[in-house]
């Protein structure tokens, strides 16, 4: 069964505040981005009986909020959970299951303010056999591979630094970007390394927010209405390789990427010539390099080039991360939501870098270090074809 | 370069299923499992086939042969390891075929003595009341 442009996505807020948000808690941010998104899709909180919900329990939010919900989601596979959510709904709204469901993300990932505490845990795989090597949060697992993937490639220390330089360009026009000035390779070469090869530029930010979509049967949004147009849920994909980084099959590719997107690009029937806007989950600088060869955008090894000649810059054949993404405009823990919202301010023609005529977004997530991935490819009533 | 500050970084604690391969290591040896069904060598510990699923698998003793398959260094020190910064994290493939993290040992922490393929073998270093095995160059390369 296909589930294409069964369902839409017709409401979308991330919280007031973005960045430094010392002054509420993750699951206040939560609900406060829960109530902007069903504002947005001109709905009441009475009309959601479906919940999902990453990092924090959905029954927590949704009791928070005043729901009792008859479809629960706590898929929780790092910062792609929220694309996996929407993917579930759009099956489950197909089914009959629910009708209108909302997926919320708050993370108080900079101040820590109500934030569960991060527990090792020594019997564990990881704990077993990559803790005792000094491991230390994502900057020392994430980047294992980009070694051996410039001494497969040729891929240049220049190269990456461009990742982050390309994104700036974006973030400059976008306002609610935590760093907007102008940044240069050489700046970004300058910057501290962090864990060679990849410096403190190539790393994302660490701050503060949230935000939240609500998802209804394509019939519903043409029956009732909102204030927005809908956003077309055109193709999805999910996948899982491995919770250690050090047992990826091959350090120079995500598994996970390639199955996703393969999964999503077949649901929508489109290829990659068809998108007008990508979004590539960018916690480290080498995840849009390895994104966009592995979604089929560029040939293997193609895409550090591709990147620093300018082809995903403003302007360039391939705009990517129009946001700045999470090196530049914000990153909370489980960046995924941004990409989505991103993806969807661009087919509502209402984003701050706007390009010109996007039907067709894809959205690549990532959970974990190369763990897990989620695909969305959204799309305009006219893309749906309805 | 290594310290005596091993006692005070993360040490593993073995499960029922990963208890031979650290009883292993006390002893010197890097134990890994093959599969009798298919005949691949795999890692981490764990009683059936991650390539064909068989429960059909043995224990060997790996000849601690590898090459550097890739790495990092980080400059940000985990507990226990603030002597030692910057300090590589890395991935070996071993002869038998499976890779595992480790760190390398006896090198100097920098991209230019850490080369890609290079050839290296297994040595021990404690971690709490366990014992990891960590690489370093080999000696008859």
């Amino acid at each position: 069964m296909s589930v294409r442009a069964q369902s839409t996505i017709v409401g979308a807020a991330e919280t007031t505040r973005i960045g430094v948000v010392p002054d509420v808690s993750a699951l206040e941010m939560h609900a406060e981005s829960a109530r902007l998104a069903v504002e947005d899709a001109g709905m009441l909180m009475s009309d959601v009986d479906g919940v999902a919900a990453a990092g924090l329990s959905p029954i927590a939010v949704a009791h928070y909020l005043g729901i009792a919900p008859t479809y629960v989601d706590a898929t929780t596979v790092g910062g792609c959970s929220f694309l996996l959510h929407v993917r579930h709904a759009a099956a489950a709204i197909a089914a009959g299951l629910c009708e209108v469901v909302l997926i919320t993300h708050g993370e108080s990932g900079r101040s820590r303010v109500g934030m569960p505490p991060r527990v090792a845990d020594p019997t564990s795989p990881q704990g077993q056999f990559e803790a005792p090597y000094g491991t230390l949060g994502p900057p020392t697992m994430f980047p294992m591979g980009v070694l051996r993937y410039m001494k497969e490639f040729g891929l240049t220390h220049e190269q990456l630094a461009s990742v982050p330089v390309a994104q700036r360009k974006w973030a400059a026009n976008v306002p609610r970007a935590m760093f907007r000035e102008p940044l240069t390779v050489d700046d970004v070469l300058a910057s501290r390394l962090i864990a060679y090869p990849m410096h403190l530029l190539e790393c994302c930010l660490v701050t503060d927010g949230g935000g939240a979509l609500v998802v209804t049967s394509a019939e519903r949004a043409r029956s009732l209405p909102g204030p927005k147009p809908p956003v077309y849920v055109l193709g999805t994909g999910e996948a899982a390789e491995t919770p250690l980084v050090s047992q990826m099959e091959d350090f120079t590719t995500s598994k996970a990427f390639r199955l996703s997107s393969a999964s999503a690009f077949a649901e929508a029937g489109v290829g990659p010539q068809d998108v007008d806007h990508l979004m590539v989950y960018d916690a480290f600088a080498h995840l849009p390099i390895y994104g966009l060869e592995d979604l089929g955008f560029v040939g293997r090894g193609e895409a550090g080039a591709f990147i620093a000649e300018g082809h995903t810059s403003p302007g360039g054949s391939l705009p990517m991360n129009t946001n700045g993404g999470g090196l530049s405009y914000t990153h909370t823990g489980m960046y995924g939501m941004f990409l989505v919202q991103e993806s969807i301010r661009q087919l509502r023609r209402e984003a701050s870098a706007q390009v010109p005529n996007v039907e067709i977004s894809l959205a690549q997530g990532v959970g974990g270090m190369f763990m897990a991935a989620g695909t969305l490819i959204l799309g305009t009533a006219a893309a749906a074809g309805v | 370069m290594p310290t005596d500050d091993h006692q005070n970084k993360p040490a593993p604690k073995p499960t029922p299923e990963t208890e031979h391969y650290w009883e292993g290591t006390k002893l010197g040896e890097l134990r890994i499992q093959r599969c009798r069904e298919c005949g691949q060598a795999y890692f981490y510990p764990r009683p059936s086939c991650p390539h064909c699923f068989s429960t059909d698998v043995s224990w060997e003793r790996s000849s601690g042969r590898a090459r550097l398959h890739t790495y990092l260094i980080s400059h940000r020190p985990a507990p226990g390891f603030a002597d030692e910064v910057p300090y590589a994290i890395a991935v070996v493939e071993l002869e038998e075929g499976p890779r595992m993290m480790t760190n390398i040992v006896g090198v100097e922490q920098t991209p230019e003595s850490l080369v890609l393929d290079m050839a290296l073998e297994v040595a021990f270093e404690p971690r709490g009341d366990q014992s990891v095995p960590v690489f370093r160059p080999r000696r008859d390369s």
